[in-house]
């Protein structure tokens, strides 16, 4: 093989003012194929229906172009290296950014036009419809969108990759403004809710649309790039101070830091309404959940698929212990009495589940833990348990928690924020407090090598099993309080979808880290929203799934450590292996097969 | 791992093992209990069914028949899917959770083709080239998508820690999903009726049985020969034999590593696509969700038979499929527990974790490449 590897260290100059046609026809095909998929799966459409900036842009286009966009930015996109230069944008790129741009277009038009051709199809793919043809042809007829969206796309394309061409400062400026306008617009409705005694400023942002006006969406952005551009550069940001060698400084932020926090979590559900309230309880059972999923994968490692099976136990043993309608036995223990039994059911299903795994290789594990849940969801609902457990019809009537005289249920949403808030707190305490504890270095050696954890004398049972039991008891807190808050429980609140949203939630907000899954609950259940419960993006309903799954594809190949990682978790892995093989891609100019792929198994 | 790390002599470990077998922890005597209590519980609702067939109650002879056969036909489609499973796990390491949505695809996709040559008046008039040609769409559709599958999501993450991968699979398995729930609605879909000449019922050695379940064990055994003879007798099996025993090495071989775990999930695609059209000649009915319990189901059955055996794969998920048509009605009919067909898809599961609890290998053993044998 004739390898020819570029010098090292010498950025290949002349390749850059060239254009390299295969590159653009490669991006702009990516391009064009996001479009296309975007517009198969019914996703524009809905989107369309949901207005940002009042008569010009949607969410729909919005997503459109984000298309083109990310085309565009891959031609001005740098790998960073320590000790050299990256190389300055060039004409050259905004050129090919263009031509990208034109060929995506080309490909949306085409697809545009075929489905106007065909409009048979629709009795199999209901998405392709009229309505996604007027979408995607700007409402002006097939024959005009092979101009106007290439065009279009092509301006994006070109628009984004020329943002590079401006001194960093304003580009971020710019930015910060564009994601002002789209959060304000998006999340209509906190503000809405949050400027209740204050009318004036919702009515002036928003028209009857629920949509920013354009003068409305000039002043957000304004506002938001101002607020960027004359930000004082803070040389002891909050993040720093927070990982300050000096143990007073550090200690002294974290106070204040909780302080303030708490403060705000105490005064906030005062200043909401009731869906906003409503969407904070859902982000705690889901923060809960996934506290104690975090101790179960991100601490020790062992991955569990059924964990929602712990939070049936929770859900149905508060049922049946509670509810004056549980049907064979009525105990009608208040919910503070049940709640005793309820940890320790937990705790002997966690035991249940975990032994029979113990000796399971990581991989069998998930697929056995996610059998179970199943299984659990599958006697709970069956005609067989129903005398206990009600099966279909579920168990009602379960009573609100009662608390200094007044009954805490889902009529008292304020009250049960607060409730929620309590038991997440407990939860991160206790797991921030295992976290280095004797138990949770031992999880910690367990994650990293099994063999050799038992080797220096870690009792691997044990921990394991201490694993399995500190989830299962933080997932029944979750069940407590959710039979509590719906007053009935029913086994379709127990699908595996669950368990993966759960499990997205650990994996996007960071594993083995409290603030990344807190962090990730309120994020992704408060605006795309649990299986079955709306976030505050209701538009994303049927693709709300869609969403996890990608999120977890995307999150495992380019930051599977989270995105606020734990130090450690970090450490492990390293991007080192990553930035070599930038590096490698870096030289892609130089004539004939240059370097050989770099192999798999040699990392 | 590195190559120079020094093992500790034999003896030691001999002896250290020997010192483990010894201590029984309360461990030991819980997975003990469950082993007699899954077998007393077996043994009694056993006991329990022969006394109701004695008395004449319950399923007729000709009942329990068709069942077996019906589970058999099941069986083999898990065995078909369980076969993308094994190989996968062979010589990647990780379970491919995506690999049920590859089926679905080939479902969803082959509906397309057999309603359109069904209002055509095709499927009426030319039953077996029609069946061809959903067949070979369903395959072209699963091979399709299991290699992108293998292209965006999991050739970058070679030699990650092994649940990098399984997670991301989760995650591709949901993509999938709802791309196809996007793509199709979430509506069921229905195929054609079966054509006439496999519609009715055969004689088979003096048993009646239905010729949809016949044809589809006869697809199972044909694609099972087909596959026998790529693994064994081709240049490209053997080098997928050798990079599923070690990766490293096969590559020092001159086998392209890459192109070989193509190939794997190109069969594994093509297989989930003869299953697919088993599927629809069984049940039918097809939307985005059909995938997705029987490929758990098809998993465990190449756990059952043991993982990266192929044709362990194929016998786990024959026996899986009777564990789950007939076990229910068997053993908790027996049991006495009402609704028992219910519990299906929990005894297919709980027949998981009791082989894994009895014999963690399989019933015919794994075969698994160096770094995977843990």
């Amino acid at each position: 093989m004739t390898a020819t590897i570029a010098p090292a260290g010498t950025p290949t100059e002349m390749s850059r003012s060239t254009i390299n046609m295969g590159r653009v026809v490669r991006v702009g095909s990516l391009v064009g194929a996001a479009m296309v998929y975007m517009s198969v799966i019914g996703l524009l459409a809905t989107f369309n229906r949901r207005l940002l900036i009042d008569p010009w842009l949607s969410l729909g286009y919005l997503v459109l172009f984000a298309a083109p966009m990310f085309g565009g930015l891959q031609f001005t996109k740098r790998v960073k290296l320590e000790g050299l230069e990256p190389e300055p944008p060039s004409v050259s790129d905004l050129v090919q950014a263009a031509i990208a741009g034109v060929v995506g277009g080309l490909i949306a038009a085409l697809f545009a036009s075929l489905v106007n051709a065909f409009p048979d199809v629709r009795s199999t793919f209901p998405n392709w419809s009229p309505e996604l043809v007027e979408i995607l042809t700007l409402g002006l007829g097939v024959g005009p969108a092979f101009l106007v969206l290439p065009l279009i796309s092509a301006a994006v394309a070109t628009v984004a990759a020329g943002s590079s061409f401006l001194p960093e400062r304003t580009r971020k400026a710019v930015v910060a403004g564009v994601l002002t306008v789209v959060a304000v617009s998006l999340f209509q409705p906190v503000v809405d809710d949050f400027f209740d005694w204050l009318p004036a400023i919702p009515d002036f942002l928003y028209t009857s649309t629920l949509a920013l006006s354009p003068i409305a969406a000039l002043v957000v952005f304004l506002i938001g790039a101002a607020a960027s551009y004359f930000k004082p550069e803070r040389r002891n940001g909050l993040a720093k101070r927070l990982g300050s060698e000096d143990p007073a400084v550090r200690r002294r932020t974290t106070i204040t830091a909780t302080i303030v926090i708490g403060v705000a979590m105490i005064a906030l559900p005062q200043f909401l309404g009731g869906i906003i309230n409503e969407l904070l309880v859902n982000v705690g059972f889901f923060a809960l959940m996934a506290i104690g999923l975090n101790v179960v994968i991100g601490y020790a490692g062992l991955l569990d698929l059924g964990y929602v099976a712990f939070f049936a136990v929770g859900a149905y043993t508060t049922g049946v212990l509670t509810s004056p309608l549980s049907p064979t036995w009525t105990p009608m223990l208040t919910w503070w009495q049940a709640f005793p039994i309820v940890l320790v059911m937990a705790a002997l299903a966690g035991l249940f589940v975990g032994t029979p795994v113990l000796r399971m290789r990581g991989d069998y594990l998930a697929i056995v833990t996610l059998g179970f849940g199943e299984i659990v969801r599958i006697l709970l609902l069956s005609d067989w348990l129903s005398p206990y457990f009600g099966g279909a019809q579920g168990l009602r009537n379960i009573p609100g928690i009662p608390i200094f005289g007044t009954e805490v249920n889902v009529n008292t949403p304020q009250l049960m924020v607060y409730m929620v808030m309590a038991f997440v707190l407990l939860a991160a305490f206790v797991s921030w407090r295992l976290e280095d504890s004797r138990i949770g270095r031992a999880w910690a050696a367990m994650r990293e090598d099994e063999d050799v954890a038992e080797a220096v004398g870690v009792d691997t049972v044990k921990a394991k099993l201490t694993a399995f039991i500190t989830g299962a008891v933080i997932a029944s807190f979750a069940g407590a309080l959710f039979a509590a808050k719906v007053g009935s429980v029913f086994t379709n609140s127990f699908e595996i979808l669950v368990s993966i949203v759960i499990l997205v939630i650990v994996i996007v907000g960071g594993m083995g880290n409290i603030p990344g899954v807190l962090v990730g609950a309120v994020v992704l259940i408060g605006i795309l929203g649990g299986p079955s419960q709306p976030g505050l993006l209701q538009e994303f309903g049927e693709y709300k799934l869609l969403a996890y799954g990608a999120l977890l594809v995307f999150m495992m190949l380019k930051r599977p450590e989270g995105l606020i990682p734990s130090t450690r978790r970090q450490r492990e892995l390293h991007q080192e292996e990553f930035l070599q093989d930038a590096w490698l891609d870096r030289t892609p100019s130089a004539p004939g097969p240059s370097v050989a792929e770099p192999h798999g198994d040699d990392r | 791992m590195t190559a120079t790390e020094e093992r500790p002599p034999a003896t030691e470990e001999k002896r250290k093992r020997e010192r483990k077998a010894l201590r029984l922890t309360w461990v030991d005597l819980f997975l003990w209990v469950i082993r007699v209590t899954a077998i007393i519980v077996i043994l009694w609702g056993l006991i329990g069914s022969i006394q109701i067939f004695a008395s004449g109650e319950g399923l007729s002879a000709a009942g329990w028949r068709d069942l077996v056969f019906s589970s058999l036909a099941q069986g083999a489609m898990y065995g078909l899917l369980a076969l993308g499973y094994s190989m996968v796990y062979g010589v990647l390491g990780f379970i491919n959770f995506a690999h049920g949505e590859v089926f679905m695809s080939g479902t969803l996709v082959g509906f397309i083709a057999a309603n359109w040559l069904f209002e055509n008046g095709v499927w009426e008039a030319n039953p077996f080239l029609s069946m061809f040609i959903v067949l070979i769409v369903a395959m072209v559709t699963s091979t399709l998508i299991a290699v992108i599958i293998e292209r965006v999501a999991y050739r970058p993450l070679r030699g990650a820690p092994r649940l990098i991968p399984l997670i991301t699979s989760i995650g591709m398995s949901f993509f999938v999903q709802y791309t196809f729930a996007g793509l199709f609605g979430v509506g069921f879909n229905t195929y054609p009726p079966a054509p006439d000449v496999i519609a009715g019922t055969v004689n088979l050695f003096g048993l009646e049985v239905r010729t949809t379940q016949l044809t589809v064990i006869i697809i199972a055994i044909l694609s099972m020969i087909g596959l026998w003879y790529f693994v064994t007798k081709t240049k490209a099996g053997r080098a997928m034999r050798a990079v599923a025993e070690d990766k490293e090495i096969a590559g020092l071989m001159g086998i392209n590593v890459d192109r070989t775990i193509v190939t794997v999930f190109a069969v594994g695609g093509a297989m989930a696509g003869v299953a697919a059209l088993m599927w629809s000649l069984l049940f039918r009915s097809v939307n985005f969700f059909t995938g997705f319990i029987p490929g758990i189901k098809a998993f465990t059955a190449a756990v059952l038979g043991g993982i990266g055996n192929i044709g362990g794969a194929m016998g786990g998920g024959v026996l899986l499929g009777l564990f789950e048509g007939v076990g229910p009605l068997l053993i908790l009919g027996g049991l006495g527990i009402p609704g028992a067909s219910q519990l299906k898809d929990a005894v297919a599961f709980i027949a998981l974790v009791l082989v894994l609890v009895f014999r963690p290998s399989g019933l015919f053993g794994e075969r698994l490449g160096s770094e995977d044998r843990v």
